[in-house]
């Protein structure tokens, strides 16, 4: 089973969530792993303190040009969307930055003159924390190209029970890229004008993605009651409240888990979950009766 | 003109709340809202939409099934994935296709039609602290570097066009394209953050990515009582570093109720954190003018 956990802006507890749910379910003896799919600044090490074991680097190809061949005919810089190539009189630039290795430079090129060469643009780490597999992207600082890497770290997690899935904050390419074939989308908010604007855009992500969903509602007493309002009147799961306590502000700043604040986190994340289970089995039973 | 970006790597450090203080500060300026993927400036500032644009860059491809023989050579040369073959023919999925436009080329049929698409919306708003310009791309969308360098640009213009002597630029959040768009060039980057583990991680990693850029830029720590050992220690790497922290500010609830009100802290009360927050803009406005090539182009007092 694959949860995500996602928020429509950073900032709102969405790591939290995923970590502790994580470890809340390896405490129960659930065989979980933990994705972590926010390749520009991931921090869910930060809580599990993982010993890694891998770390793979991710490539993408990009062109290389055989100068011996090329006759400077520019057909490569024509069919190139994204100016990752120019021809010029007696040259040809790759811009391998702006490249998103589509091939088709390499396919087009009359003369043969492209070859495909690997650059890298990230690392994939994994190894184990807390009970939990961890697996973990990292864009390198200064790519801008998460949804290759995001797409291989999917593939690259084993079988589990549950997989959980931070995803990135947004609701841009590389979130759908985090959280598309999950089977539910946890969406983590906080009841503040900010809060709610975001969730708003989040909500409209997964029913778009067609996938269930249902809401965490963080630092609930910490603003007002439209969120709430909202929630109520598009009929929106809430799965879960988690009261403003500073003692928790104050472990999340030094990478400690919210059960080391309180154990009965632990118990509602895992209430949490198997009512998340039953919800899908239910969606599941419903699209089997249609 | 000067350009100042607000950015903080992390979401939740508090930015967009200090920025619209600054906003409420400044006197000769534009605000752009670049965090295109979930903009909230606007909320604070009372804005009022003066004109709507398309955002259109990309092309995206379609199949058209009467020409289509289902030959299945757009899903080989496919390399994201967005073709597949489902329920007897070849489909193309929108979320997935980059507009490389490859498939069209190879396709044998001349089945696949390729069309502009629109990514999101750009907006400029009249707001009660100056023109705002402020943006929503679309869900699934890419390319949100190119639409922050847009609204940039569009900044810059009204800027020129009012001889306001300030661009101010909530940033968006990560360290990723759209925030290497959002700070090429700028006059001055801060950094808002706050001590947590996490936050401290990325802000090494934007740090990074401004000694890349070689960009003016300063240091503000928001929450800084939650934990003053980290707040301690975060100090002292970044002046390691040869860059200075402008201010510390504590938790303050305040900036959370200035927001239900929709207002700017600073609109909303004085107390400690404003006064931080004019140190702040004084600060900053010292060093950006002191920098070259000021004077010439100031025609107005920013403060
Ligand atoms: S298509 Fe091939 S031959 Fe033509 S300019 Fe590009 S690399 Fe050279
Ligand atoms: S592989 Fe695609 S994106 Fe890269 S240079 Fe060639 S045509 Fe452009």
């Amino acid at each position: 089973m694959k949860i995500s956990v996602a928020s429509g802006k950073g900032g709102t507890g969405k790591t939290t969530i995923a970590v502790n749910l994580a470890v809340a379910l390896a405490g129960k003896d659930i065989d979980v792993a933990l994705l972590d799919c926010d390749v520009e600044e991931p921090n869910g090490h930060i809580f599990l303190n993982p010993e890694y074991t891998e770390s793979v680097p991710v490539t993408v190809p990009v062109p290389k040009v055989d100068f011996s061949r090329c006759t400077y005919c520019g057909e490569c810089a024509e069919i190139c969307q994204y100016n990752a190539i120019a021809v010029i009189p007696d040259n040809v630039m790759v811009f391998p930055k702006l490249c998103h290795g589509c091939g088709g430079c390499y396919h087009l090129c009359p003369p043969r003159a492209i070859s495909e060469v690997n650059r890298e643009i990230g690392k994939i780490n994994s190894g184990h924390g807390r009970g939990v597999e961890f697996v973990e992207g990292r864009l390198n600082v200064g790519e801008s190209q998460a949804p290759p890497l995001t797409k291989r770290l999917k593939q690259s997690v084993s079988k589990h029970e549950v997989v959980i899935i931070d995803a990135p904050p947004g609701t841009s390419c590389p979130v759908v890229e985090a959280v598309s074939e999950s089977d539910y989308v946890i969406l983590v908010s906080e009841p503040t004008p900010f809060g709610l604007n975001d969730l708003i855009l989040a909500v409209e992500m997964v029913r778009r993605l067609g996938l269930p969903h249902g809401i965490v509602v963080n630092r609930a007493d910490s603003g007002d009651d439209r969120m709430l309002k909202y929630c109520e009147s598009e009929m929106l799961d809430i799965l879960m409240k988690i009261p403003f306590d500073r003692r928790l502000a104050e472990a999340y700043s030094t990478g400690k888990l919210m059960s080391e604040i309180d154990r009965v986190y632990n118990e509602n994340l895992f209430n949490m979950y198997t009512s998340i289970k039953g919800k899908i089995s239910d969606a599941r039973a419903c699209d089997y009766q249609r | 003109m000067r350009e100042l970006v607000i950015i903080s790597g992390k979401g939740g450090t508090g930015k967009t709340s200090i920025v619209g203080s600054l906003a409420a500060l400044g006197k000769s300026k534009v605000v752009v809202d670049c965090d295109v993927d979930a903009s909230d400036l606007h909320l604070l500032l009372n804005n009022n939409v003066r004109e709507i644009h398309d955002f259109i860059v990309s092309c995206k491809a379609s199949i058209n099934r009467q020409r289509c023989s289902d030959c299945g050579l757009c899903a080989d040369y496919c390399r994201f994935d967005a073709i597949k073959y489902e329920q007897g023919e070849y489909r193309i999925d929108q979320f997935a296709c980059e507009g490389c436009g490859v498939c069209r080329y190879f396709c044998p049929e001349y089945a696949i039609a390729y069309e502009p698409v629109k990514s999101g919306e750009w907006f400029i708003s009249h707001t009660d602290h100056g023109p705002l310009v402020h943006a929503r791309l679309g869900i699934a969308e890419s390319n949100s570097g190119r639409l922050v360098s847009l609204l940039r640009q569009k900044a810059r213009e009204i800027a020129d066009k009012n001889e306001y002597d300030l661009v101010l630029i909530d940033g968006p959040p990560g360290i990723g394209c759209p925030v290497i768009a959002s700070i090429t060039g700028a006059s001055y980057v801060l950094i808002v953050t706050e001590p947590s583990q996490s936050a401290f991680h990325d802000l090494n990693r934007l740090l990074e990515l401004i000694e890349h850029f070689k960009i003016n830029c300063g240091v503000v720590i928001n929450k800084s009582d939650i934990n003053l050992t980290l707040t301690d220690h975060i100090k002292k790497d970044v002046q390691a570093r040869g860059i200075r922290v402008v201010a510390e500010i504590s938790f303050d609830p305040m900036m959370t109720e200035a927001q239900i009100n929709s207002q700017t802290l600073i609109e909303y009360t004085v107390n400690d954190s404003t006064r931080k927050i004019e140190q702040i803009w004084k600060t900053i406005y010292n060093e950006m003018q002191s920098s070259p090539g000021f004077q010439q182009n100031s025609k107005k007092e920013i403060l």
